[in-house]
């Protein structure tokens, strides 16, 4: 598994779309003839993903939005490895 | 909803039944198609529907009132979508509400201005069929002269930043060159290939014999393709299993009425591409009816939503959540009674059915019997009953 580091930058790979469904109530990552449904934290990680921003700068605007969610980091770090290993995001 | 909409409820089935949303609109534009496949799934008698196509506008209408519903991928497929000339139309709607937006073609039809309108449109992803890597076999299965073209169209695919997505249909004239399809779909620079083991349905139950490949046959071609996984491809492969040969049907279309909504060329709403073979059975119309209601309350999506409907083994059966009891169309075409339980299961009753199409394929003289091309004149036979005798073989054609 790919070790995910502070510094990184990731994108949503080419061809996905990220957005957010009524009919869901989530936000969805879209792609040839597949939809991923993403639960609560999942959508946030991808919401901040523009591009530019690093895990770190990720990590610490959920924090500071989130500030009771307890171990929030190991999330975070997962959701990226889950979203890398799935390939709906590539690194910049 | 679940009273008033005629459905014997029990806890399992009210659930799914108010819980269901589309998540596919497959809008089937046309059965027009410059194409004859002989594996092709729509149905015998398309050819009654090719002078009542939906407008534009009605298309546009059932886009949006999809949408509403929930639905968020839209195949636009056929027939051939692009002997339509309003896709371009359909491509720049279906942005404005937020689709996903998935073109699936023969590529016949596909020009340098027209694919940029598409991208300019916002269209998300072509999905093209490949026949083979010989030139014969492609001309021959699809009884027309369009390999170089499919060349062609997969370069301009890729020279306009789409995914490329390729669909091969997987028979016996074909599933010798698995590697070299491989192969072939990498050096076209490929993102996903999906292997599509033939399934019988419409025109490919009637050249079922001529079709089917053999265990033999399978068994080498699944390896092959394990091992083309092992090599470290990036290309993604969807191996679609072939029913016939496992001993657990299929979850057809993931559930009658759970995620796929069909419109047709002429309007019909349909919870599969080949339900209305089923006997007896009334659906809905965009022309006449609101599609929330067909979706929701319609006696025809109600019908086969959950397990209430089944009869043993099915019923009692453990597994019957996993399969949900295989395909209705399969079980009505095949055994004459669309509540039995599909005859691939190794539990149903009619199970030698299916061993009985294995063996027949196998008989050279069955086998070689002429393929029945899916185009007008045959479908025009098939409607006035002329090839009675070979469509009485199954229950259900046209
Ligand atoms: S399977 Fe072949 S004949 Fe049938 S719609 Fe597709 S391209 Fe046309
Ligand atoms: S008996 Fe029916 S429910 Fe059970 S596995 Fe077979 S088809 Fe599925």
């Amino acid at each position: 598994m790919m070790v995910i580091e502070h510094t990184d930058v990731y994108a949503l790979a080419p061809h996905h779309r990220f957005q957010w469904e009524d009919a869901q109530n989530s936000y969805v990552i879209l792609f040839p003839e597949g939809m991923v449904k993403l639960h609560g934290g999942a959508g946030e990680v991808i919401k901040r993903l523009d591009g530019k921003v690093t895990v770190g700068d990720v990590i610490a605007d959920l924090k500071a939005t989130f500030p009771d969610a307890e171990d929030i980091e190991s999330d975070i770090i997962g959701m990226f490895e889950l979203a890398l290993s799935k390939a709906w995001l590539h690194k910049v | 909803m679940t009273q008033t909409s005629g459905v014997q409820v029990n806890n399992g089935v009210a659930s799914s039944i108010t819980q269901s949303q589309p998540l596919w609109l497959l809008a089937e534009v046309t059965y027009r198609c410059p194409l004859h496949c002989a594996f092709c799934y729509n149905p015998t008698d398309y050819d009654k529907h090719t002078q009542n196509e939906l407008t534009t506008e009605q298309w546009i209408q059932t886009l949006r009132d999809a949408r509403k519903l929930g639905a968020i991928q839209l195949g636009i497929s056929g027939g051939e979508p692009l002997l339509r000339d309003d896709i371009e139309d359909i491509v720049v709607e279906a942005k404005k509400l937020g689709y996903y937006s998935n073109l699936i073609t023969s590529g016949v039809g596909l020009t340098e201005k027209r694919i940029q309108a598409f991208k300019d449109g916002g269209l998300d992803h072509i999905q093209l069929s490949m026949h083979d890597i010989t030139e014969e076999i492609n001309n021959f299965i699809t009884n027309t002269k369009t390999f170089q073209l499919k060349q062609k169209v997969a370069a301009m695919i890729k020279g306009h930043g789409y995914p490329m997505v390729l669909n091969v249909v997987i028979h016996r004239y074909n599933i010798d060159h698995m590697k070299e399809i491989l192969e072939m779909a990498e050096a076209l620079g490929a993102d996903y290939i999906e292997l599509a083991n033939n399934q019988y349905y419409g025109w490919s139950l009637v050249n079922r014999s001529q079709l089917m490949p053999t265990r033999e046959q399978l068994e080498r071609a699944e390896a092959v393709t394990n091992e083309f996984r092992a090599t470290g491809t990036k290309m993604k492969i969807f191996y679609v299993v072939p029913d016939y040969f496992n001993d657990r049907p299929k979850k057809c279309m993931n559930g009658w009425g759970e995620v796929f909504m069909i419109v047709t060329a002429n309007g019909d709403v349909l919870p599969c591409h080949s339900a209305r073979s089923l006997p007896n059975m009334q659906f809905p119309n965009v022309k006449d009816s609101d599609l929330g209601w067909s979706w929701k309350e319609s006696p025809a999506f109600n019908k086969y939503r959950g397990d209430s409907w089944m009869k043993e083994p099915c019923r009692s059966c453990e597994e019957k959540e996993k399969d949900l009891g295989g395909c209705r169309c399969q079980s009505f075409l095949l055994t004459g009674d669309a509540e039995a339980a599909d005859p691939v299961c190794s539990k149903s009753p009619h199970h030698h059915l299916i061993e009985k199409a294995i063996e027949d394929a196998k008989n050279p003289v069955i086998a070689s019997q002429p393929i029945l091309f899916r185009n007008d004149k045959n479908s025009k036979r098939i409607i006035s009953g002329e090839l009675k005798e070979l469509t009485d073989k199954f229950h259900a054609l046209p």
